[in-house]
Parts: C-alpha cells; structure tokens; sequence
C-alpha cells in the first residue's frame, strides 16, 4: 500500500479510482494523571509522551485507512490529509483520509 | 507573603531551565539542519525538473512542545493588553523546525532524496486539568511525499 499526499504517485500511472477512504482515532491524553508531562509542562521543551502517544494514534488512523482502501481493491492512496480535532476535554480525534487508486 | 515567594521561585526557576531547554534545542536543531541539508523539501506538488522517480511514499514528522511556567505567565500578562506576544513565536519555531527535521530524518532513513508538496498542521491541545482553558502543549505536524529519485 502507497500512500502519498500528492494528486498521483509520481513516477506511477493512477488506473483505476476507488473514492474516499478515512481511518480515525479518539485518544484521551491522560493529562493530569501524566505527572512527568504536568511537569515537563513548568520548565517548557517537548512532551515525549505526547508526541509519542499522539504519533501512535495517528498510525492506527492511518492503518484504518489502508485497511478500508485494501477492502476496496486499491493498492495505493493518494492525497492523505490528516485533521486533529478536539472532541472532548483531554481527548482528541485524528483523523486520516485520502483517495484509494490503483496505480500502474 | 509565602505565596508570592513560592510564585516568584517558581518564575525564576521555570525562567532558568525554559531558557536552558530552548538553547539546548535550538543548538541541536541548527546542528542537525545543517547535517539534513541534502534532503531537500518542497511545497510543489511535483518533483521539480524531469528526474525519473523510483519511489514515492508518505513522511511525517510530530512534535508536542509546551511553554515554560515563566513565559506562560508572561503571555497571560500580555493577553491583557493584546500586542505581539513574544514568548510563544520561539516556541513555535523550534516545533515547526523540530517537525521538519523528523519527516526528513524519516525520510532519509528510508533513502528518499527529498520530500514534495510538504505541509504543516499545527493543532492545540487542551489541559483537562485546567477546564480545557490551559494550553497543555502545541502539536504539529509536517508530512509530505518523499521521493526517490533514478540515479
């Protein structure tokens, strides 16, 4: 499976369109309950455990997206965008789509 | 009065270790900028000049960054009066940075030669703690394709 966020893959022929596939994620952030993050929070830098967990969560919605877009019979998805939102307090949803093709 | 001593060693404290951590990263981003220089990004959509291309897949790169107690306080302050709030434009910087250099460093531990139609998301996230008033940190993100170019 190809994904790019392009129109097409470069360098490959797009034969055959498939429509929208999207995959998501709800997480919830364990702020408060994450002591090493409300602290690193006070002396500023990078949140290791969220980049982490928000990283994760992004690849399972990218992972669902692939799933959809195999069941359909593509072997490529192009022009993935990806949208974070917040839904709830401490929780967020990620979400991917894109186009499922058949490439070359 | 324990109070406001207990803030103020607080303030000089976060004021001490953000302005250490924020040398710190923007010393190693510097470093490694110059190191990923040859992987090339751009915003097109298409590989510019007539290279053929071996292979194209998706890259990304994800940081979660948060403001020191100090500046933090000292954008609330300014939030009062509005104007250009100084603290946070580092902080967004070395993020964007710091989001770029992952999506290259991933893109040339998979041997692409440079990253087309590059973007940047960049999305808050909410304190629970706070009654989702507090900004826990910032996220952002940069993806784009990368390519490997015919040699």
């Amino acid at each position: 499976m190809i994904l790019s966020n392009t129109e097409e893959i470069p360098g490959r022929q797009i034969v055959e369109f498939y429509g929208v596939v999207s995959g998501s994620t709800v997480r919830a952030k364990h702020f408060g309950r994450d002591f090493m993050a409300s602290l690193k929070n006070l002396v500023g830098g990078e949140l290791k455990g969220y980049t982490e967990l928000l990283h994760e969560a992004r690849t399972e919605a990218l992972d669902r997206m692939k799933q959809q877009a195999q069941s359909v019979g593509a072997n490529a998805v192009v022009n993935v965008r990806f949208s974070t939102s917040s839904v709830a307090q401490g929780a967020a949803e990620l979400f991917a789509y894109g186009t499922a093709v058949r490439v070359e | 009065m324990a109070d406001l001593i207990g803030l103020l060693i607080l303030l000089l404290v976060t004021y001490l270790t953000g302005r250490w951590f924020e040398r710190k990263h923007f010393a190693s981003i510097r470093a490694r900028e110059q190191q990923l220089a040859p992987v090339v990004i751009t915003t097109l959509r298409s590989v510019p000049g007539d290279r053929p291309v071996v292979q194209a897949a998706l890259v990304t790169g994800s940081v979660v960054v948060s403001l020191d107690y100090f500046k933090r306080f000292l954008a609330g302050l300014r939030a009062l009066i509005g104007g250009r709030i100084r603290a946070y434009e580092p902080l967004l910087d070395r993020a964007r940075r710091e989001a770029m250099l992952r999506m290259r460093e991933q893109a040339r531990a998979r041997g692409y030669d440079m990253v087309i139609n590059m973007r940047l998301e960049t999305s808050r996230l909410a304190s629970a703690a706070s009654n989702g008033k507090g900004t826990a940190g910032v996220e952002i993100l940069a993806f784009g394709t990368g390519i490997k170019l015919a040699p």
